[in-house]
């Protein structure tokens, strides 16, 4: 089989951005996925949006694990920062990277088998930790490298492709990353990149951990019926709570709402997540409400996507750890190892403490 | 918007813009495939089953197809088609065994055909396959009409013509050549011809009739007769200073061949601005490549001649003023009339149809432009034994127009003979196959080419300024020629989508090169335009809409700027999109007419 590379023509009056890039020039290798993998559009998704935020792509790290999910850094972001870790390690690497420069914007992408199952106590401590990162999950509910067994995050009851039923009970990351204090938590499904893009541009945007759980369908082993995670059954049963626009400080806003149609976010850049209602009242700055509402959703087998949790008043661990503004690289000899006098005087200090 | 109809050949045959652009439809795609391949002759037979004449036509043509090609919405250039076609005839092998022959019993109906340019020898070659006897009448020496005495013989030597009119003749077509048709009663009387066709061109030349063109008229020339006397080798030589007047490609013609016949100081001389000239692009090019001036806005006043010997040129200058409504004047600027010194003048300023030998009482209506009244799609006139076609039926037009009109006056001519109605059109063929070999394989090469235009190749100009006779561009070798097709982008090759398959995963909308593929709400066409993830501009293609999609939304693709590149069906993980081979042949005389 060969992959061709896309062609470089471009349309004439193909748009830049304020740095006079194309949507081209954010975009990686071709991909090798299956044809029809949500997480092309995933990775369609984080173009645009790095596009629109006019991100300057030497400016992004992108860290990843292992499995299909993991594979996609390499198909955006091709003038990135990256870094393909362990299986299940990502959070913790990128937490390393991140504590020795804040400069960068740090995107680790992962999967259901990479965050959930082996890698679940790194997701859980770099949420706690509140790294500042945006953690997209490309949840598929199945192991696609390895022919499609049942993952941590596969529904109750659901069937395989082999028609075998799963019996043990569902991970949900989006309800773990509540209660472990991430301050920007979203789920969404990668055949709506409307709601999609929003959501990763306001997550960048973001300080502090941000959580995007996007149900990715496998088109190989889990788009069959008796799948939850097929594209007829998330289009089915999807309940967005929200439509997200965020507006740049240097955006004009166009867009008239009726009171009480828009909730309006400040987030410490200045960026403003405009949310507009969908459906009954939804609150995104309640935590406890958000878990609550989760759970009664889950229980009527509805998937609520959106917008669902925010706390752009949040802190996020170089405040807790009281790091150095400065990257550790752009330090000189002298500050980094201020000698043996420093040495000594900071473990006298220790010592009568 | 209604979901396009893609059944019949109506819709896909737009896609393949250069084919839609070409009168005589040719498949222009699937011949520079062959060439691309090295299959020169098979190439050639696809053109001359459609143009007839790929070896006059890929040196000459106008090329309706490569402002059309694709390549050039997206790239600096479109394919050179037109050099291409060249390739084809310059490096086939023998293709007499590829040449079909003409039924050996005849059926019984003869046809006469006067003017032996193109389109009397399309008209010719058509109907001498289905059995008729075809003879063709023409005052000159040779076959081809304004091809044979207008072109100079740098651009299109003899030899190709003779070969090109020769495939028709050996079908047992009969030429009466140096025979002057007097009248066309004679003809149309009785019946000894069941069907007349008439493609006499636009023989007459138009004149520059300001103060001294009779007395100068010993140095005051008409463009067209004196290409075709430079042509049959009349006239040899022309004085060193010459003076063309008038911006079409005949002007052109005329300031070539008199640098070639001793011109020293060739200049031409245009009403217009140098854009507006009417000459092809590339032929204003090759003039300026040969040293001649090109002066614009300046409008003849006076021939300037000393006792009928020629002075010179008095020129006003003008300049271009535009009305309300958009049209051009041309007004004085108020400058000094302009004098310009020369001792021979060409005039080059159109040319005219003329009929001085049909008889106004046969039943024949010409209108008030001296055109004959036709049937715009049959080119049947008042006299329904008699037909037009080329330059005689609608005015002056180039030879690919003639072959066109050529093609339908013969499926006319056949129908008539037959007794039936000639309005009733025969169908074309079209097929529409899948190219998909593997899940990343194609019958066609999909990778796009990225190399750029190849320039054509030509002998030194101090050579070939001192020889007339010698062709000036070399033609592109098979390597250039293969480079060059490699740039088309294979728009014969269809995205066909089938909705019932697409499970909407939007894996062809993110794989798009060029963005032309966006699933959304339906609404209007010009709100659906404008909605689209690259917004649709050109509003002459139109857009593919499918319904039927399990959200209720529906596929749009703009084809304007489509690559063909066949990455949407590479990724498309339940063959919704595939990618199909148009090919479509328009109908010649003999085919059947549908049944209905």
């Amino acid at each position: 089989m060969t992959y061709l590379a896309k062609p470089k023509l471009l349309r004439p009056d193909t748009p830049k951005n304020a740095l006079g890039y194309t949507k081209r020039d954010y975009e990686g290798a071709i991909s090798t996925l299956c044809a029809g993998c949500g997480h092309d559009s995933i990775s369609a998704s984080v173009v645009q949006a790095c596009f629109d935020l006019d991100i300057e792509p030497h400016r992004v790290a992108k860290l990843s694990g292992i499995g299909c999910s993991s594979k996609t850094p390499d198909y955006f972001l091709g003038n990135s920062h990256g870094f393909n870790t362990t299986h299940g390690r990502m959070p913790s690497v990128l937490t390393g990277a991140a504590m020795a420069n804040r400069d960068l914007l740090y995107l680790g992408v992962s999967g259901d088998g990479d965050s959930a199952s082996i890698g679940i106590g790194q997701f859980a401590h770099a949420m706690r930790r509140g790294v500042n990162m945006v953690y997209i999950v490309e949840n598929n509910g199945v192991y696609g490298l390895t022919k499609g067994q049942f993952s941590a995050t596969a529904d109750k009851g659901s069937k395989s492709k082999r028609g075998v039923v799963n019996n043990d009970s569902p991970i949900d990351l989006v309800a773990l990353a509540l209660q472990l204090g991430a301050t920007y938590v979203a789920r969404s499904f990668s055949g709506d990149k409307e709601q999609l893009i929003p959501l990763i541009k306001g997550a960048m945007r973001h300080r502090g951990p941000a959580l995007i759980d996007v149900i990715s369908p496998c088109v190989t082993f889990n788009n069959h019926a008796g799948s939850t995670k097929s594209y007829d059954y998330v289009r089915e049963h999807n309940e967005a709570i929200n439509r997200l626009d965020v507006i740049l400080p240097k955006d004009k806003i166009t867009a008239t709402y009726a009171p009480g149609e828009l909730r309006r976010v400040v987030q410490h850049d200045g960026s403003v997540l405009c949310l507009r209602k969908l459906g009954e009242d939804y609150d995104p700055s309640d935590r406890v409400g958000a878990m609550n509402y989760l759970q009664e959703r889950h229980a009527l087998g509805e998937i609520v996507t959106g917008l669902i949790y925010v706390d752009s008043t949040g802190e996020e661990l170089h405040r807790y750890l009281n790091t150095v503004e400065t990257p550790l690289n752009q330090l000189g000899v002298a500050e980094l190892c201020p000698g043996s006098e420093a040495l000594e005087a900071l473990n006298e200090s220790l010592r009568r403490g | 918007m209604k979901p396009t109809n893609t059944g019949g050949d109506a819709y896909y045959h737009k896609v393949v813009d250069c084919q839609w652009a070409c009168p005589a439809h040719t498949p222009v795609p699937e011949y520079i495939r062959l060439i691309a391949g090295g299959r020169y002759a098979e190439a050639y037979m696809i053109n001359w089953k459609s143009n007839v004449f790929p070896g006059i036509l890929g040196r000459v043509c106008d090329r309706p197809c490569e402002p059309a090609c694709r390549r050039g919405r997206i790239d600096k250039e479109p394919v050179a088609i037109c050099r291409l076609k060249r390739v084809a005839a310059d490096m086939k092998d023998d293709i007499s065994d590829r040449l079909p022959v003409a039924p050996e019993k005849k059926n019984g109906k003869r046809v006469a055909c006067i003017g032996a340019g193109p389109a009397s020898l399309t008209v010719a070659r058509d109907l001498a396959l289905q059995g008729y006897e075809v003879s063709i009448f023409d005052n000159g020496k040779a076959p081809g009409g304004m091809v044979r005495t207008q072109i100079p013989k740098f651009r299109l030597p003899d030899s190709v013509i003779d070969e090109e009119c020769n495939y028709i003749l050996d079908l047992g077509v009969k030429l009466e050549l140096n025979h002057w048709v007097k009248s066309l009663k004679e003809m149309t009387d009785g019946d000894q011809w069941d069907a007349v066709f008439v493609g006499t061109g636009a023989p007459r030349g138009r004149d520059a009739d300001i103060p001294g063109r009779q007395e100068a008229a010993k140095h005051i020339h008409i463009g067209i007769e004196w290409l075709a006397n430079v042509a049959f080798g009349h006239t040899t030589t022309v004085s060193p200073r010459v003076i063309v007047l008038g911006g079409g490609n005949t002007a052109m013609d005329c300031c070539r061949s008199a640098r070639r016949l001793g011109g020293t100081d060739v200049k031409v001389v245009v009403r217009s601005g140098f854009e507006e000239m009417k000459a092809s692009p590339w032929e204003k090019e090759e003039a300026l490549h040969e040293q001649i001036p090109i002066i614009n806005m300046h409008v003849p006043k006076e021939f300037v001649h000393e006792n009928g010997k020629l002075l010179g040129v008095k020129f006003e200058i003008v300049k271009a003023e535009y009305d309300e409504k958009g049209r051009r004047n041309l007004v004085p600027t108020g400058e000094p009339d302009v004098f310009m010194e020369c001792d021979e003048v060409l005039v080059a300023i159109g040319q005219e149809n003329a009929f001085p030998w049909i008889e106004k009482d046969i039943g024949l209506e010409f209108n008030k432009w001296g055109l004959p009244v036709l049937d715009e799609k049959t080119f049947q006139s008042t006299l329904p034994k008699v037909f037009f076609g080329g330059d005689a039926a609608f005015g002056p037009k180039n030879i690919i127009t003639a072959v066109a009109h050529g093609h339908e006056a013969a499926i006319s001519i056949d129908l008539f003979c037959k007794g039936k109605k000639t309005a009733d059109r025969p169908p074309h063929a079209f097929t529409l196959t899948s190219q998909k070999m593997g899940i990343h394989e194609w019958s066609y090469d999909n990778q796009v080419s990225e190399e750029e235009r190849k320039k054509v190749p030509v002998k030194a100009l101090e050579k070939t300024l001192k020889d007339i006779k010698l062709e000036l561009e070399l033609g592109f070798d098979p390597l250039m020629a293969c480079s060059e097709a490699e740039r088309c982008l294979n728009c014969d090759v269809q995205t066909v989508f089938t909705p019932k398959a697409c499970i909407e995963c939007d894996a062809c909308v993110d794989i798009c090169p060029t963005e032309c593929i966006t699933f959304t709400a339906n609404g209007e066409e010009d709100d659906l335009r404008g909605r689209l993830k690259a917004p649709a501009k050109n509003t002459a293609q139109d857009l593919l809409v499918a319904d039927g999609l399990k959200t209720g939304r529906v596929m749009v693709k703009d084809e304007n700027i489509c690559l063909h590149c066949g990455m949407c069906a590479e990724r498309c993980p339940t063959g919704a999109w595939d990618m199909q081979k148009f090919y479509i042949e328009t109908a010649q005389a003999g085919r059947e007419a549908p049944r209905t």
